[in-house]
C-alpha cells in the first residue's frame, strides 16, 4: 500500500521529485521548491492526508540551504514528509495557507525563527517575537547564539479592527483574573455577542527548541517534561520515542506497558481537571469540587506510584526509570473507586438543567473548521474528527490493548465534555488491561552510541496529537521540532466564540483545554 | 502523625498568623511570568476540597490592586517582563513577592537565553523563594507561613519610619 502510494505521487509529479528516502514509517520526498504547494495540495485535498506540522532546519553548513519540511499523516501508520530547499540568498518560499489553513502559524513561526518569508501569506505579521524585537535576529539559525539578548526597539502591533456603531473592544490579559497562563485576548463586541476575537500569544516563549540544541540527550528529556507541565509524560514519551527510533532501539515490553499506564493516568487527571474547570465556569461549584477532589486523588496516586504528582522523572531514553509492578494492586483499587465516583459526578452534571443550559450549543466548532485547522484531541473528536494517535500511529503498548475512540458530532462545549468523560472510562479500562498483562523483564535498555539520523516521535496527549521531530548528529541534538496539540487548537477558539456572549468565553476556553506554554514554548 | 494531620496543623498555624496580622485574609495575585503550567496546576490544587486554602485565610484575588502578595511562577520571559513590572507596580505597599518553583527561583532548566531572563529577583525584589518543580501544595502553604512573618517585619519597619 505505502509503496503504491509513493509511486502514485512520484508519477503525478515525476519531474519535481529529486530524492526519496525511507526510514521506518517515514517517507521523505525532496521536491522542487516551486512544486511544493501543488504537491502538498494534492496530498491534502486529493489523498485526504492531514498536514500535521511544518518546520524548517538550518543546514547551511552542509549545503548552503535551509530546508522546510511538510509532514503529512497517512493511512497505515505512515508519514509523508515533503522537503524543499530554500537558499540563503533567496530566503523565500510560497505560502500554503490559502490552500491549507492549518499552515498559517507554522509559516509565521518559520518567518520569525529562521527569517524565511512565506510569500503571499494572508497574515504576515510576526507571531512569536513581539514588536520590540529588532529585525534581522533569527533564533533558530545556527549562527544565532542562544545567549544573545537583542536590544528592544520601538514598534507597534496592529490588531484587526472591527468598526461600526456600538462596537467596542475588550482587551483581556496577559495577566488574567484567574490562575491561568498568560495570553492576550481582544474581543470586538456589540453588546454581549462577540463579533470578533483576536488572540495574541507567545508571552511564555522560552526558546525551548533552541535550548534543546544545547542540551545532552539525557537532560533534554527533562526539558521535554517542562514544555507543557500537565502533559509531562506525553511530551517526554514522544521525545524518547523519537530518540529510540533514531537509535534503532526497541524498548523492553515491560517499559512499554509502564509508559502506557503513565500516559493514561495523565489523561485521567487532566480530563478531571478540565471537567472541574467547566463546572466552575458554569457556576456549578458542587460539581467542580467533586471533580477537583477526583483530580487530587489521581495526583496523589501518581505520587504514590512514581514519586511525582505530575508523573515527572519516569521517562528516559530506552525505557523508564522505575518499576511500578509492585503498585499493581494499589492502582487497580484506586481506579475502581474513581470510576464509581466519576460516574456519579457525570450523572449529576448531565442531569442538571443549569449546566446543560450553559454548555449545549455553546462554542460550536464545525467539522469543516476543525478539519481545516487540523484541530486535534478531544476538541477535534467532539467536532466529528475520528483521529487518535494511539490508534492511527500506534506506539508503546497500545497495539496490544483494546480501546474505543469516542467521537461526537455537535462540536459544542457539551460534546467536548462528553468526549472527555467517555475517554476517562476508556483510560481506566486501558490501565486495567495493561496491569493485568504487565510483562516481566527489564524496564530499560541502554541507548548509547546513537547514530546520526532523524525521526518522528508522537503520542496522544490528553490535549491531542503531540509531535517531535528529532535530528541527532554526533550524539547531540541538531534540531528538535516540537508540535504541541495546542498549537493546532488555539486558532479554533477564534471561530468557536463567534456569536457567543462574552460571559461564555471562559467556558469555551476551558472546554478546549489549551496550553499556553506548550503553544509558546 | 499522618501527612493529612501535618497539613492541618500547618494550615491552622498559618491561619492564626494571618488573622493576627491582617485581621482578614492574605490576598494573593498569581502571576505566571512564563511557567510551564505545572506550578499553576499545584496552585489550583490548593483550592480543591482536600487543601481548601481559603479556610486558612488565603485568598486568590483577581487584580494586583487587591493583593498583599504576588506569587510569581516561571522564568521571566522577554515577552512577560513588562507585564510583570506593571503588575508589581500596581500592587499596593507594603507588598510581598514570592517566587514559586525552580524557574522563578533561578531560571531553572530554561536558564538565561534570548527568550528567558532567569529568576524573578532579577526583575523585581523577591521576599521568599519556594523551590520545587513544581513545589507540592504543602510546600506552598509552608512558604506562605514564612512570607507572612516577613510581611509582619515589613509593616513594623514602615510603622517605625512613620
Amino acid at each position: 500500500m505505502s509503496e503504491e502510494l509513493i509511486e502514485t505521487i512520484k508519477k503525478e509529479f515525476r519531474s519535481n521529485v529529486f530524492d526519496e528516502t525511507v526510514s521506518n514509517n517515514e517517507h521523505y520526498l525532496t521536491v522542487k521548491k516551486e512544486a511544493a504547494v501543488r504537491i502538498c495540495d494534492y496530498l491534502y485535498h486529493t489523498l485526504d492526508f492531514p498536514l500535521i506540522s511544518i518546520f524548517a532546519t538550518d543546514e547551511r553548513a552542509k549545503d548552503g540551504c535551509f530546508k522546510i519540511h511538510y509532514i503529512f499523516s497517512c493511512k497505515d501508520d505512515m508519514f509523508i514528509i515533503i522537503k524543499i530547499k530554500v537558499e540563503e540568498t533567496s530566503p523565500r518560499f510560497a505560502t500554503l495557507t490559502h490552500k491549507i489553513p492549518a499552515a498559517n502559524w507554522y509559516e509565521r513561526e518559520i518567518q520569525d525563527m529562521f527569517g524565511l518569508v512565506p510569500v503571499g501569506h494572508p497574515d504576515p505579521r510576526r507571531l512569536i517575537h513581539f514588536e520590540d524585537w529588532p529585525a534581522g535576529f533569527y533564533p533558530l539559525r545556527k549562527d544565532f547564539d542562544i545567549r544573545t539578548k537583542p536590544p528592544r526597539v520601538k514598534g507597534e502591533y496592529i490588531y484587526r479592527r472591527v468598526e461600526g456603531e456600538g462596537v467596542y473592544e475588550i482587551p483581556v490579559g496577559p495577566v488574567h483574573a484567574g490562575v491561568i497562563e498568560p495570553g492576550h485576548f481582544r474581543f470586538s463586541v456589540a453588546g454581549e455577542p462577540i463579533l470578533n476575537l483576536e488572540i495574541r500569544h507567545f508571552y511564555t516563549h522560552k526558546g525551548v527548541e533552541k535550548l534543546f540544541e544545547s542540551l545532552s540527550i539525557d537532560k533534554a528529556v527533562f526539558l521535554a517534561e517542562r514544555i507543557s507541565g500537565d502533559n509531562s509524560v506525553a511530551h517526554s514519551a514522544a521525545f524518547c520515542q523519537a530518540v529510540e527510533k533514531v537509535a534503532g532501539v526497541d524498548i523492553p515490553p515491560h517499559a512499554k506497558y509502564i509508559r502506557t499506564i503513565l500516559l493514561e493516568l495523565e489523561r485521567i487527571y487532566n480530563h478531571f481537571g478540565d471537567i472541574a474547570g467547566i463546572a466552575t465556569d458554569v457556576a456549578y461549584p458542587f460539581g467542580a469540587a467533586h471533580a477537583n477532589r477526583l483530580k487530587e486523588q489521581v495526583m496523589q496516586l501518581n505520587e504514590k506510584v512514581t514519586g511525582s504528582r505530575l508523573l515527572r522523572g519516569m521517562n528516559t531514553t530506552g525505557g523508564v526509570r522505575r518499576d511500578i509492578g509492585d503498585k499493581n494492586e494499589l492502582i487497580s483499587k484506586e481506579l475502581a473507586t474513581l470510576q464509581n465516583n466519576f460516574r456519579e459526578l457525570m450523572e449529576l452534571l448531565i442531569s442538571s438543567p443549569s449546566v446543560a443550559d450553559r454548555i449545549e450549543t455553546t462554542g460550536r466548532i464545525s467539522n469543516e473548521i476543525a478539519k481545516g485547522l487540523h484541530v486535534v484531541g478531544p476538541a477535534g473528536r467532539a467536532s466529528g474528527i475520528d483521529g487518535d494517535t494511539r490508534r492511527d500511529h500506534p506506539y508503546a503498548a497500545y497495539p496490544e490493548l483494546e480501546f474505543k475512540v469516542p467521537v461526537r458530532k455537535a462540536g459544542d462545549v457539551n460534546a467536548r465534555t462528553l468526549v472527555r468523560a467517555d475517554e476517562v472510562y476508556e483510560s481506566i479500562m486501558l490501565i486495567q488491561q495493561a496491569l493485568s498483562r504487565l510483562p516481566e523483564g527489564d524496564i530499560r535498555t541502554d541507548v548509547n552510541q546513537i547514530p546520526d539520523g532523524y525521526a518522528l516521535g508522537y503520542t496522544e496527549a490528553p490535549r491531542g496529537e503531540t509531535l517531535y521531530w528529532v535530528h541527532i548528529s554526533n550524539g547531540r541534538i541538531e534540531r528538535c521540532k516540537v508540535r504541541d496539540p495546542s498549537f493546532c487548537n488555539w486558532l479554533a477558539i477564534e471561530y468557536a466564540v463567534l456569536d457567543n456572549i462574552v460571559p461564555d468565553f471562559p467556558i469555551i476556553n476551558k472546554s478546549l483545554s489549551l496550553s499556553y506554554s506548550g503553544n509558546d514554548m | 502523625m499522618t501527612i493529612e494531620d501535618e497539613r492541618e496543623i500547618m494550615g491552622q498555624r498559618l491561619h492564626e498568623k494571618i488573622k493576627n496580622i491582617f485581621g482578614r485574609s492574605l490576598s494573593i495575585r498569581e502571576v505566571d511570568a512564563g511557567s510551564c503550567n505545572a506550578c499553576e496546576v499545584e496552585i489550583t490544587a490548593l483550592s480543591n476540597p482536600i487543601y481548601d486554602m481559603e479556610r486558612f485565610g488565603i485568598h486568590i484575588v483577581a487584580s494586583p490592586r487587591h493583593a498583599d502578595m504576588l506569587l510569581v511562577t516561571g522564568p521571566v520571559t522577554r515577552n512577560m517582563e513588562l507585564a510583570l513590572l506593571k503588575t508589581y507596580n500596581a500592587t499596593p505597599e507594603p507588598k510581598l513577592v514570592a517566587a514559586m518553583g525552580s524557574c522563578a527561583c533561578n531560571g531553572g532548566i530554561f536558564g538565561e537565553t534570548y527568550a528567558s531572563g532567569g529568576g524573578v529577583d532579577r526583575f523585581i525584589p523577591v521576599d521568599l523563594y519556594i523551590p520545587g518543580c513544581p513545589p507540592r501544595p504543602q510546600a506552598v502553604i509552608f512558604g506562605l507561613m514564612v512570607a507572612v512573618d516577613k510581611l509582619e517585619q515589613k509593616i513594623r519597619k514602615l510603622e517605625v519610619k512613620a
